[in-house]
């Protein structure tokens, strides 16, 4: 049995591009603040709902299961079943697959799946060196002992790690994310000024939208406990140049790569937050979706061209259901680089690449700049890993049925050699 | 995680019964019951109320108690409570007043004798305390050679809140047991110590949970718990001049907070600590005495009065109030105020404002408000957990009290009703926190005027305690009872009234906060005027006050009662108009009459006219009087409860009505006739006077 899946509603904080030091909110503080009025505006009571995912990729210590902890601090009851997932830069939309595949099979009538994610609160991390000398100290007994295991401290055992670098490296192929753009770059003839110009017209197109209100259902204000309130991503640069693009190094490959902090997505905080309903429960409760979920997938390549999962991932779902580039108005692919976006659409446009690639007779074709993350991506908003996936889905959801157009994609490449999509359609 | 009910696993296997030992209660005030090892467990289970006091009955039936365990000694005793609520709330205060002199001497030596027979016994004797061991309640555990708290467990002497201090043997017990500084500092402040602080004090032996009970009554009869006896400090005080010294030092702490003419308790006690600090057998004698004589006080009667009156409003506000979300729209100070309280005590809240700026200083200043109550971090984050600024007013539609906290405009609340028509639940009701517009004028504009009335807040809603719930003549009568038992829900203090301009607590203060404006005006400096007041027993000054209401909210206030009352009130002082378009509107902007930069002003000056505190006082008397007389409270006790709790008016007086009454209905109508022919027709006298 596969019964009709829909996204019913959604919403979202602004994303917070980390400076330094922690910001303000944790992962489950987002996913409160967001999930807070997505809820309060529903004509639903919240206890309608029958389960709770959350993406997460930097789960806090003191939020252990941090699904779990949202859905207690929402209000949602000692009942709510609620669990974590964590596919890294998919575990956002892994929670809304999870979310579609439960209620098309029937066990499930509502759900809400989301992604949460603060970077800015990614811990340091103890060198190996230095945990080992710390289990020793607590081990000595006696001043004799304390006194030789004391004379093991050594300076760099405080010189700790930065654990979103760490994060940040494929452990099998040890690239950093940037360097697996820079490869892509590279073989696909990506060069700085076509990342730089990708990265302005993020800027632009973002900044429009948050002028013209395109975000207002979507994005909710944020509150901290100072009194400070966030009410749109501020990560913007809404007089982004190309001559101000021009100026950064290269991030990751001195002296000569091409990636640079400005053509990168941003470090950032966030969550998402969407509603999944059956047809039962769109019925039961009069709730009126923006679209529904017509089918995900998942591909796997090698890690250090991970920024090709896309094509791999959204190829599959186009195949099964035979249909050919010109059937898909909208694409959210996010930004993890300018380099690596654009290499998946040159992909997509290279014959023998989508021959012996994707197995298909030709070229998939071109997607046009107008059908791709029309406002804007990480590259303005930020890439808060665990909750861009959860973004670009709900958001290709709103565009859709803003501009009146039929079927989109959602997908994000993931790092460690993963690629997810999800199409939708507007109903 | 308190956002909700708990479910059903919890629900089935409930709280953690209290350990009992042997006993099962059986009505009488003690049962009790000794285990196969001798254990004797005696537990107080007395009358129906949730708490136990400590009455005649708990003492005779101790007594009896005592008879037989001296007869056969048990290995050890453990005390406690039956009441899941708590140990012992303290004496059985209603008791008090038909006791003359003569009468509560002898019932405190009656208690003192059995204390100290429970005292001496030669096996040990574990108190075990959960909740509340208040006065009495925690002079039984003093007399006891343990104390066990439960998680949870609170101690303390609020007995100088009734104008006493502890009389069943707390003034020599405490301080022989802790440093007698902190001891003092205990009953001088009323304070309670809770868990932790009483094991870090030495008053609890061991903490534990309800669980661990039985396993810590064995480990103290087992003798395997230590406890360091009395430290250097107390051996130091065995002497006089050192008693002499730190008495001199809390006789001045003391008096700045409670000053002896007006509250002689706590001066007494430190007077019997000083004298006799060293001779526990003299100072239980003096206890006794001095307990006696407070008892016979005005102040202690008064302060008995207030707590009586807070009873009263306490019970009027029980019940089901089918609240539990409440909108407030309008993130202005007193909005935000509402809100966070309504939030901390546990009401999901959404906080309605079209503005972003003003709903972000309302979160900031919910968590200072968790802060200043004390809430730990998991508390607090549930409260701003459940606390939702709503720009965009989506809670409007989920609520079960809308309550509106907009400008004190006709028009925009008017507007602000048409926008809720069609979109609140049913069964919702609309309150609105106007102080100064007439419901009877808003009715017609609200949803449904049946579920519209007034629910007028104190500003701080987290300090000022009471509520006024002002009905209109189509107010359904169930709606005003939901509303009172709302207040109850989260720990204010409803008074019922009828719409009235100014309603009772603003009609009757305005006279005197815009006397002290016209007294300004002749020259007499601001500070004379506000220590007068204080003087006379007021926590703050009418002009301190004034600019703590904000001198907008009194001007409107003051003209509002100017334009709907047939009575001739002062004139509004031209500087209070300056001030407020200056934008000096008090407290919030930093700057009113004070400058509010350094905290709350503490004038301290005499002098001023001999009729100062008459001109300012026997208006709000006058006004109360009024009020009475066009049935705006229910009653005397009604307009006391109602001016001590909203505006702290000289509790130790009793009340505005109260202090009329002792100093004579006729006594304060010659004076006001005094003061028309000096002054004006301001101060002619109410003709409701003559009907008291």
């Amino acid at each position: 049995m596969t019964r009709p899946v829909y996204l019913v509603d959604g919403a979202r904080t602004p994303f917070l591009k980390a400076k330094s030091g922690p910001g303000p909110f944790t992962p489950v503080d987002l996913a409160v603040q967001c999930g807070r009025p997505l809820l309060a505006r529903q004509n639903f009571d919240s206890r309608a709902l029958d389960l709770v995912i959350l993406g997460c990729v930097n789960v806090l210590q003191d939020e252990m299961n941090p699904a779990r902890v949202a859905a207690l601090r929402l209000g949602l009851g000692a009942e709510m079943v609620a669990f974590t997932t964590q596919i890294n830069c998919g575990s956002g939309m892994q929670s809304i697959d999870t979310a579609y595949r439960y209620i098309r099979e029937g066990s499930h009538d509502m759900i809400l799946a989301g992604g949460a994610e603060a970077l800015s609160h990614a811990p340091l991390v103890l060198r190996k060196s230095a945990v080992e000398w710390f289990g020793q100290m607590a081990q000595a007994k006696g001043p004799a002992a304390q006194a030789k295991a004391m004379a093991g401290l050594r300076p760099k055992f405080f010189k700790p790690i930065i654990g979103l670098e760490r994060g940040l490296t494929d452990p099998i192929t040890a690239l950093n994310m940037g360097q697996t753009a820079e490869l892509l770059a590279h073989h696909f003839n990506i060069d700085r000024e076509a990342a730089d110009t990708y990265a302005m017209q993020s800027h632009h197109r973002l900044a429009r939208a948050q002028q013209e209100g395109w975000l207002d259902d979507e994005v909710m204000p944020a509150f901290d406990r100072d009194g400070v309130v966030y009410t749109r991503d501020n990560g913007v640069r809404p007089d982004s140049d190309l001559a101000g693009l021009a100026k950064p190094k290269p991030a990751f490959e001195k002296p000569y790569g091409k990636v640079t902090a400005g053509n990168a997505s941003q470090i950032s905080d966030g969550a998402s937050w969407v509603i999944v309903a059956s047809e039962d429960a769109v019925e039961k409760h009069g709730l009126t979706p923006i679209a529904r979920i017509m089918d995900s997938a998942w591909s796997a390549l090698d890690p250090s061209v991970m920024g090709l999962g896309p094509v791999l991932a959204s190829t599959a779902l186009t195949k099964r259901h035979n249909l050919d580039v010109a059937d898909i108005d909208l694409w959210e692919l996010n930004e993890a680089f300018a380099a690596q976006v654009l290499s998946c659409i040159a992909a997509w446009d290279d014959a023998d690449f989508c021959r012996a690639v994707l197995g298909l007779e030709t070229a998939f074709g071109r997607i046009e700049r107008d059908q791709l993350n029309i406002d804007g991506g990480a590259i303005s908003l930020g890439h808060p890993v665990g909750t861009s996936g959860n973004r670009i889905v709900l958001h290709l959801a709103n565009a859709l049925k803003r501009l009146g157009k039929k079927r989109g994609i959602a997908t994000e490449c993931i790092g460690g050699g993963l690629g997810g999509a999800m199409m939708l359609e507007t109903v | 995680m308190t956002h909700s009910t708990h479910g059903p696993v919890l629900h089935h296997l409930g709280k953690t019964k209290l350990e009992l030992g042997p006993v099962v209660t059986d009505g009488g005030p003690w049962s009790s019951g000794k285990t196969e090892d001798g254990i004797l467990w005696l537990v107080l289970d007395h009358g129906e109320s949730a708490l136990n006091t400590v009455s005649r009955e708990v003492i005779e039936g101790l007594s009896t108690e005592l008879d037989h365990i001296e007869k056969d000694m048990p290995r050890a005793i453990v005390i406690r409570s039956g009441k899941p609520a708590g140990f012992a709330a303290g004496a059985d205060i209603s008791g008090f007043d038909a006791m003359g002199d003569e009468g509560a001497v002898d019932l405190l030596r009656q208690g003192h004798a059995v204390l100290d027979r429970l005292a001496a016994l030669n096996c040990p004797t574990i108190c075990i305390v959960h909740g509340a061991a208040l006065g009495a309640g925690f002079e039984i555990a003093l007399a006891c050679d343990w104390r066990i708290a439960v998680e949870g467990a609170s101690f303390g002497f609020p007995e100088v809140q009734l104008g006493l201090h502890p009389g069943l043997g707390g003034t020599f017990r405490l301080p022989a047991l802790i440093d007698p500084t902190e001891a003092m500092t205990l009953m001088l402040t009323g304070k309670t110590a809770h868990t932790k602080k009483a094991k870090q004090l030495g008053i609890a032996d061991i903490v534990t949970e309800e669980r661990h009970i039985a396993a810590a009554v064995a480990a103290v009869v087992d003798g395997k718990i230590d406890r360091d006896g009395p430290g250097l400090k107390a051996r130091a005080f065995g002497f006089e001049t050192a008693r002499n010294l730190a008495a001199r030092q809390m006789r001045s702490k003391t008096e700045k907070k409670a000053p002896k003419a007006h509250y002689p308790a706590p001066h007494a006690l430190i007077d019997l600590w000083e004298m006799h600090g060293d001779d526990p057998e003299a100072m239980q004698n003096a206890e006794i005495e001095s307990f006696a004589q407070l008892l016979d006080t005005d102040t202690s009667k008064n302060l008995r009065r207030v707590f009586f009156l807070r009873q009263a409003l306490k019970d009027d506000a029980r019940g089901d109030d089918g609240i539990s979300h409440l909108h407030v729209i309008g993130a202005g100070a007193m909005g935000a105020e509402i809100a966070a309280w309504a939030a901390i005590k546990g009401k999901t809240v959404t906080l309605g404002d079209l503005d972003l700026d003003p709903l972000g200083k309302a979160i900031k200043q919910a968590r200072d408000i968790c802060k200043d109550a004390h809430l730990n971090s998991q508390e607090t984050r549930d409260a701003l957990d459940r606390l939702m600024p709503d720009p965009k007013g989506y809670g409007i539609a989920r609520a079960d009290l809308v309550i509106e906290a907009g400008p004190e405009t006709a028009d925009v609340k008017e507007k602000i009703y048409a926008g809720l028509k069609g979109r609140m639940k049913e069964s919702a009701l609309l309150a609105s926190n106007t102080s100064s517009l007439k419901l009877t004028t808003l009715r017609d504009a609200a949803p449904n005027a049946a579920q519209f009335a007034g629910l007028h807040f104190f500003n701080p809603v987290s300090k000022m305690q009471l509520v006024e719930i002002i009905h209109h003549d189509s107010t359904d009568d169930d709606v005003i009872r939901r509303l009172t038992a709302f207040c109850g829900s989260i720990d204010r203090l409803p008074v019922r009234l009828a719409d009235y301009p100014g309603f009772l607590v603003n009609r009757a203060l305005t006279p005197y906060l815009m006397e002290a404006m016209v007294l300004m005006d002749e020259g007499v400096p601001k500070e004379v005027i506000d220590s007068a007041a204080i003087a006379f027993g007021m926590p703050l000054g009418p002009v301190a006050l004034s600019d703590q209401v904000g001198l907008d909210v009194c001007l409107h206030v003051a003209e509002s009662l100017k334009d709907n009352l047939d009575k001739p009130m002062p004139e509004i002082s031209a500087r209070l108009r300056e001030k407020v378009e200056a934008g000096e509107t008090g407290k919030k902007a930093g700057q009113g009459f004070y400058s509010w930069s350094h905290g709350t002003p503490k004038p301290d000056a005499s002098g001023g006219p001999d009729d100062l505190t008459d001109r300012l006082i026997l208006p709000m008397l006058d006004a109360c009087v009024e009020c009475l007389r066009n049935g705006v409270a229910h009653d005397v006790d009604d307009i006391d409860g109602a001016m001590i709790f909203a505006t702290g008016f000289a509790p130790f007086r009793g009340g505005p009505m109260h202090y009329a009454r002792s100093r004579g209905y006729a006594a304060i109508q010659d004076r006001l006739k005094e003061l028309e022919t000096e002054y004006g027709p301001r101060f002619r006298p109410d003709p409701g006077w003559k009907g008291l």
